[in-house]
């Protein structure tokens, strides 16, 4: 049967061998003890919750779904379980602050413990990856009443978080939103309205759901900039902190989904509830948007989750499968003997340790811009970060759906039914290149905004990294043969670079018709650099890897440069047509 | 026994060794396993063992559990998870050479010299040799009582009552303190480990010595001859007819 095994040496060598995290903690003053024995034991205890406890849990979260009786949302059965013992561990205060509960670990930490919440289910990672997001919220924009009332009780997950931007008619844009907040004398607000696609809008696996509610308050501007943020909880906290009654908050209905189904996705009502604001006036989105980095490559990271999950199985499964002959080998082979399946298993192995490196080196910009002593580099991180925002999130969702349909093909007929597990992971995946931005939404976010971000000196830095690893990568054989497929690529995506920021291809419609294959070209880069930073990490780690992680790594990164990275030339003669094609057709000849 | 007169003290001898999970290699000389860059856990009946101190100190019935590890410094953090899993404290005897059960058992007596614990927790054996030797050793140098295969264990005054695992079904022992037993995978199920208690583990006290200070010979007296892997399967076949079927079983010399 299938199983889930935390990839923590993988990790490890992650943090060891490429990115030599000691020695960047040593330079973030709240970080500089974390060591790498705390880490590997925190990422293998981490593990060992996910594989035993949360992943039994998947497939039964799939078939029994989520229920609505009379009003009150069941979650199936072993999740309210699992998220007691998932609290009372600790795990939702990891990268929470210490002054209410938290460990204040590195997001680089907790990133990796959401990639293994997220491929061991899915669904169940949801609630603490939006608990999270609605504290850190909470943190950085509410007055300290509401911090004290809140914090502590949602990082020990006696209470929940969920995030309530979505209405019928405002998804992508939110300035069409129409939910509106009253004043009331007490300081407070009645929020009344209605939100769709509410993630852990409500079930029983807690006492409290603190929502967090965009709406316009009266005479409020019209769009995004008359938008604010009110905490709205399903139960009235009192004074001394006991629960009261309850908010004017109910559950409309959940949605019927094709994937997800343990994790319940509400239609929620707030019918003249009460509500605090937080943050300023008519400033909401922009409070709502300090986590999005962090919310975003959560999101990219469940791609890369179920894609690994998806792998583990695919991998397993084809060294014990039995079917045909090959030249050379006696009797019926396992099928992993088949260059095909072959083929199939490394362009997932090739796409999910160069996205898990690309995730590390993305969290690590983010643990700088939070915990750097010096604000010109906290600065500088920031926008690397929100550079890299855009292809996280859509690139791992993209890649990894495509791995998780890979990982089925690789099960024949087995990968279509249930028992195995791999068809959920492609219904499970879907999901994550549509919410928190579509990635659609992202690759604008990329070609619109983020290029031409300060002037582009991210993007210029971000390239400028890459060519020093290429003059790098001449120190190792190994690399050196990998530098030249990717500084082909590399040019490509220079050259249409700058065709999009200030050449012919700089207008909205050929941006707008590019940015997709811009952002597959932009990713494709990334993990052909994090390839050769791999191999390069092999030839400095000396013994600290086992041999056969070598070759492992050698073999994936030159897979990669053969027989992915070549779509960079399709890609760039894809972007260089122009939108000509897509826009001279008028709209009712479609 | 009740909380005001609970043992004082248990120890813990746990070991390093090369993770269950994982596929041995053996190294090229054929001298042993090849463990450069493999992922090293604590043995599993060594986690059980801490469990079951961490359960007895839990429910009253110990002050402080100790545990102590022989090996490189790398062992240390076999040590950090048994403190994270609530042992108080943690011994190291640091040493790079290998070590047999006997000098094991003598380096734990050392340990236990210093330490006069009420009772010796340690798993039956290893998975890495499965010498299943060093408890009972251990017991014969204290010239202390032992239970080995321990499937129950109840605390009473001044004595441990110990369920074992034989072949013929399941005896029960009671032995006087201090007293030496050894965990069976059915004791319990090891907790997991909260992260608070990781964050904490990395602060409680670990002493690091020397094994040159313990006194005790570390020659080998155990000489290995060669280590190999297990033969590969060979391919089988079909056999057209019981009498050529055991024919071949005669030509094989397996009946």
């Amino acid at each position: 049967m299938p199983q889930y095994k935390a990839p923590v040496e993988d990790m490890m060598f992650l943090l060891r061998d490429v990115f030599r995290v000691e020695d960047v903690f040593a330079e973030l003053p709240e970080q500089k003890d974390n060591d790498l024995e705390t880490i590997g034991s925190i990422l293998e205890e981490a593990g060992k919750f996910c594989s035993e406890v949360l992943y039994p849990l998947n497939a039964v979260g799939d078939i029994e779904g989520c229920r609505l009786e009379n009003g009150v949302v069941r979650t199936p059965d072993g999740f309210a379980r699992a998220w007691k013992t998932f609290s009372e561990a600790g795990w939702g205060g990891l990268s929470a602050p210490t002054d209410y509960g938290g460990q204040n670990l590195p997001r680089t930490v907790q990133i990796l413990v959401d990639e293994m919440l997220s491929a061991s289910n899915l669904s169940f990672g949801l609630f603490p990856g939006l608990t999270r997001g609605a504290c850190e919220a909470i943190e950085a924009h509410a007055t300290q009443h509401l911090k004290d009332t809140y914090l502590p009780n949602m990082i020990s997950g006696v209470w929940t978080g969920a995030m309530a931007l979505t209405e019928g008619n405002a998804g992508s844009d939110l300035g069409l939103l129409k939910t509106t907040a009253v004043p009331r004398p007490d300081g407070s607000w009645t929020v009344t309205g209605s939100k769709i696609f509410i993630s852990s809008g409500d079930h029983d696996m807690a006492e409290n759901v603190i929502h967090l509610v965009l709406a316009r308050i009266p005479d409020a501007p019209a769009g995004t900039k008359g938008i604010s943020l009110f905490l709205c909880p399903k139960v009235l906290v009192n004074d001394d902190g006991s629960l009261g009654a309850r908010n004017a908050i109910s559950v409309g209905a959940l949605e019927h989904k094709m994937g997800i189904h343990a994790q319940p996705t509400c239609v929620m009502n707030y019918d003249g509830c009460q509500g605090w604001m937080v943050g300023e006036p008519n400033r909401g989105l922009a409070a709502m948007f300090t986590m999005m980095n962090a919310e975003r490559l959560f999101v990219g990271v469940q791609g890369l989750g179920v894609a690994d999950a998806s792998g583990q199985t695919a991998l397993a499964y084809a060294r014990e499968r039995l079917q045909g002959r090959v030249p050379g080998r006696s009797g019926t082979v396992p099928i992993i003997a088949h260059a095909d399946v072959r083929r199939t298993l490394l362009s997932m192995q090739s796409f999910i340790e160069a996205a898990r490196a690309m995730v590390v080196h993305t969290a690590l910009e983010m643990d700088r811009e939070k915990f750097h002593p010096d604000a010109a580099v906290r600065q500088r991180a920031g926008e690397n970060v929100a550079l890299l925002t855009p292809v996280i999130k859509a690139a791992l969702t993209d890649f990894g759906f495509e791995a998780t349909v890979a990982g089925q093909q690789v099960l024949g007929g087995h990968g279509y039914i249930r028992e195995w597990g791999q068809e959920q992971y492609v219904r499970d995946a879907r999901i994550a290149m549509i919410y928190e931005g579509t990635n659609g939404i992202q690759a604008q976010d990329l070609v619109m905004r983020k290029l031409m971000l300060s002037d582009g000196l991210p993007v210029r830095t971000y390239f400028a990294q890459i060519r020093q690893t290429l003059a790098d990568a001449a120190a190792d054989s190994h690399a050196a043969a990998l530098a030249e497929p990717l500084r082909s690529a590399l040019d490509l995506l220079e050259g249409v670079t700058t065709r999009l920021v200030s050449g012919d291809l700089a207008n909205n419609d050929d941006r707008n018709a590019a940015a997709v294959d811009y952002l597959r070209l932009f990713a494709l880069v990334s993990f052909g650099w994090m390839w050769v930073r791999m191999v390069l990490a092999c030839a400095a780690s000396g013994k600290a890897l086992p041999e056969a992680c070598v070759q492992h790594k050698r073999a994936a990164a030159i897979f990669f440069m053969q027989r992915v990275l070549p779509q960079a030339t399709a890609l760039t003669q894809q972007i260089g047509a122009g939108a000509g094609s897509i826009m001279a057709l008028a709209d009712e000849m479609f | 026994m009740t909380g005001h007169d609970a043992m004082k003290k248990i120890l813990v001898p746990i070991k390093m060794v090369l993770d269950a999970n994982m596929r041995p290699r053996v190294k090229a000389d054929g001298s042993g396993v090849d463990l450069s860059g493999m992922k090293l856990s604590i043995n599993p009946f060594c986690e059980i063992a801490v469990e079951e101190a961490v359960r007895l100190k839990e429910k009253g019935l110990a002050e402080e559990v100790v545990v102590v590890s022989i090996g490189p410094a790398k062992v240390q953090d076999i040590l950090r998870q048994a403190m994270a899993m609530g042992a108080d404290r943690a011994r190291l005897i640091e040493t790079d050479q290998p070590v047999e059960p006997l000098a094991a058992a003598k380096l734990i007596r050392t340990a236990v010299a210093e330490e006069t614990p009420d009772l010796v927790i340690l798993g039956k054996q290893a998975v890495d040799d499965d010498c299943n030797q060093t408890g009972q050793m251990l017991a014969a140098l204290l010239d202390w009582p032992q239970a080995t295969f321990a499937s129950a264990l109840h605390v009473e005054a001044d004595s441990v009552k110990v369920t074992r695992e034989v072949d013929g079904g399941h005896q029960t022992l009671v032995l006087p303190l201090p007293a030496v037993v050894t965990t069976d995978l059915r004791l319990n199920e090891p907790r997991h480990c909260a992260l608070p208690n990781i964050m904490k583990a990395r602060k409680k006290p670990l002493d690091v010595r020397p094994v040159a200070e313990c006194g005790v010979d570390m020659a080998a007296h155990l000489n290995v001859l060669s280590v190999r892997p297990p033969e590969a399967r060979k391919a089988g076949r079909c056999a057209a007819n019981v009498n050529e079927l055991v024919g071949d079983l005669h030509a094989a010399g397996v009946i």
